[in-house]
């Protein structure tokens, strides 16, 4: 593990992407500082944050979309499968070595309250658990990114998927007020996420009869329980999409409730990804 | 040293490795040999813990590549058919990363990556990027980390393929030099290079093994129905009668070249040829007719290999050292 970590780390600071990373997350939160905290003369760093986090949609798949894919088309996952050491410790050793990059940006920006500080009244802890809670989030998007990497060995694809999925779960919160919130408006919309489920398992184990099993049965039990109960079903895609929403329950850690939920919820995102990589990445030896 | 039992890789419908099963002894360099696709680098990924199998085991030393891989794997270097390398990194970098994945620290991973630059010669291009390194220097850095960290197996998949004539001697020679210290599995499909390095050799095709043995005895099994090729100036009718007088003939067959002039393949499985090509040359030079050439067809590795891997639906896996009678008489046909 601590030789994958330190090997990707010097990668990371011989490719301009890392820098490019660091770059942008800088930028983007100067940027918001320089309008919020001077510009409006607002004392609350975490508003930055807030505004900072859209930079994630870019910078995310920027940082994670080489992780995997590009191990695998230049063929050297064969010499990771060949060295005594476990996938586990492969995907822990990558995802430690971004999170290492991703945390040097960070602390110069752990500088700006202070230096605000100086100058007027800033609530100190709302900003530094406001940071805290953006590193973990940003360590959560990290996660989904490597499994997204996982799945290719095209860094563009990779890449371009990375965006899309990010964008759509920074914006659902937003799209959840305008889709339908009837009962059957959800259960049309949970039976496209099952059979979008049984893709990307058929893609990831291969095995179409196991896929349109897990399918068919999960739409049945929803016709079911649909047909048992309907009231269940109304609002309940907006809900969904609503508890879904990384940035969402990071907004609630920037209006100053620093919620435990929220770091849980994180890091089961975080475990659950890493799993799903590690089973990505087994998956190619079973093929 | 290595153990593989019943191996089998299937991808859906298609069997890639069947029922694949030999036993690997210290110290040798063998040879595995196939036409492309006969399922030989799915065999190695297997043997290396790259690839799952279907079913059957395969023990490094002891220890089960699946079960236990992490101490399997350390006894194995691996040299993959397209050498995974990180393209923009140093050789000396690269090793490094390799090093100290296979658990090596400090003055030893020191001390063994030096060592490894030196036995593959890669010392001038260690400080270059990989990316702008040849063919046969990239082939050189990959054997280079198969050899970090010591390990007693060294499986090398085609490691000549694309290189310049130069460049595969210059390979094969290094190979034949790990022999002396490694035991070296090496996969090819050119079969004058498994003869000039290999003491043992396994042909692989269609998944199914078809001969293990050395290479001088695989020709040698050829050698043993021989085929004698005689030219005479007697009719077609007075060579079959000459040829039925003399034993240990399994077949003949007859060319009429010219009016005057036959040409006959004539095949036996008496031990010694020159026994029968005597009493060829007397029992014609008895009927007053004349031997104007006569000559003896000798086999090589390259008729084995063609008729066995042509063959193969129909043979059985070889024991250790022991070609099997159906293959025995269909390479007689050679």
């Amino acid at each position: 593990m601590i030789a994958v970590l330190k090997h990707e780390l010097r990668t990371y600071f011989h490719s301009i992407t890392t820098y490019v990373f660091g770059a942008f997350l800088l930028a983007f939160v100067g940027i918001g500082s320089m309008l919020y905290n001077l510009e409006a003369a607002v004392s609350n760093f975490e508003y930055v944050l807030s505004f900072g986090s859209f930079a994630f949609v870019v910078i995310v798949p920027i940082l994670t979309m080489r992780v995997i894919a590009e191990e695998k088309k230049q063929r050297t996952d064969q010499l990771l499968y060949s060295l005594p050491i476990t996938t586990t410790e492969v995907i822990i050793g990558k995802y430690l070595s971004l999170l290492i990059a991703y945390l040097i940006p960070l602390c110069i920006i752990c500088i700006y309250p202070l230096i605000f500080s100086r100058f007027g009244d800033v609530y100190l802890l709302t900003s530094y658990g406001s940071i805290l809670g953006f590193f973990i989030m940003g360590a959560a998007l990290i996660a989904i990114g490597i499994f997204i990497s996982s799945l290719t060995e095209n860094q563009g694809f990779a890449a371009g998927i990375g965006i899309a999925v990010i964008l759509l779960n920074y914006y659902s919160v937003r799209l959840s007020e305008y889709v339908s919130s009837t009962a059957y408006g959800s259960l049309i919309a949970i039976c496209i996420i099952i059979i979008a489920l049984g893709f990307v398992i058929n893609h990831l184990i291969k095995s179409s009869n196991l896929a349109y099993g897990i399918c068919f049965i999960l739409i049945a039990a929803t016709m079911i329980t649909y047909y048992i109960d309907m009231t269940k079903f109304e609002g309940l895609l907006p809900k969904i999409m609503t508890k879904l929403s990384l940035f969402e329950r990071f907004n609630v850690i920037v209006n100053g409730v620093f919620d435990m939920t929220a770091i849980v919820y994180y890091l089961t995102i975080i475990v659950f990804f890493l799993f799903l990589s590690v089973q990505s990445l087994e998956k190619r030896r079973y093929n | 040293m290595i153990s593989v039992e019943h191996l089998t890789k299937r991808y859906g419908d298609f069997t890639a490795v069947d029922d694949l099963t030999f036993e690997i002894n210290e110290g040798h360099v063998y040879g595995f040999l196939g036409p492309n696709g006969a399922g030989k680098s799915t065999t190695m990924n297997i043997m290396t813990g790259c690839l799952s199998a279907t079913e059957g085991h395969v023990r490094i030393d002891g220890y089960d590549i699946f079960e236990e891989p992490n101490k399997a794997k350390k006894l194995i270097g691996y040299l993959p058919e397209q050498p995974p390398l990180y393209l923009n990194e140093t050789p000396l970098e690269y090793l490094r990363f390799v090093g100290e994945a296979k658990g090596l620290r400090g003055a030893e991973l020191k001390k063994q990556i030096e060592q490894v630059i030196h036995q593959t010669r890669i010392e001038d291009v260690k400080n270059r990027r990989i990316s702008s390194l040849s063919k046969g220097y990239r082939q050189r850095v990959g054997i280079a980390q198969a050899l970090l960290g010591n390990p007693k197996v060294i499986i090398l998949d085609e490691p000549t393929v694309g290189l310049d004539p130069i460049q595969i001697i210059e390979i094969r020679d290094l190979v034949k030099e790990l022999g002396q210290t490694h035991t070296v599995i090496f996969s090819s499909h050119i079969l004058s290079e498994v003869q000039a390095i290999c003491d043992q050799v396994l042909i692989i095709a269609k998944g199914k093994l078809i001969a293990f043995d050395k290479p001088e005895n695989l020709e040698k099994r050829l050698l043993a129905p021989n085929e004698i090729i005689i030219t005479s100036d007697a009719t077609a009718e007075e060579t079959k009668e000459i040829l039925a007088g003399i034993d240990h003939i399994i077949d003949t067959n007859m060319e009429e070249k010219d009016t005057k002039i036959i040409e006959v393949h004539i095949r036996t499985d008496h031990d010694n040829i020159y026994e029968i090509s005597r009493a060829i040359f007397f029992a014609f030079a008895a009927k007053g007719k004349a031997l104007l050439e006569m000559s003896l067809k000798k086999a090589n590795l390259e008729d084995i290999f063609i008729e066995l891997t042509e063959k193969s639906d129909d043979t059985e896996i070889l024991e250790n050292g022991t070609v099997m009678e159906t293959t025995k008489s269909e390479v007689s046909d050679v």
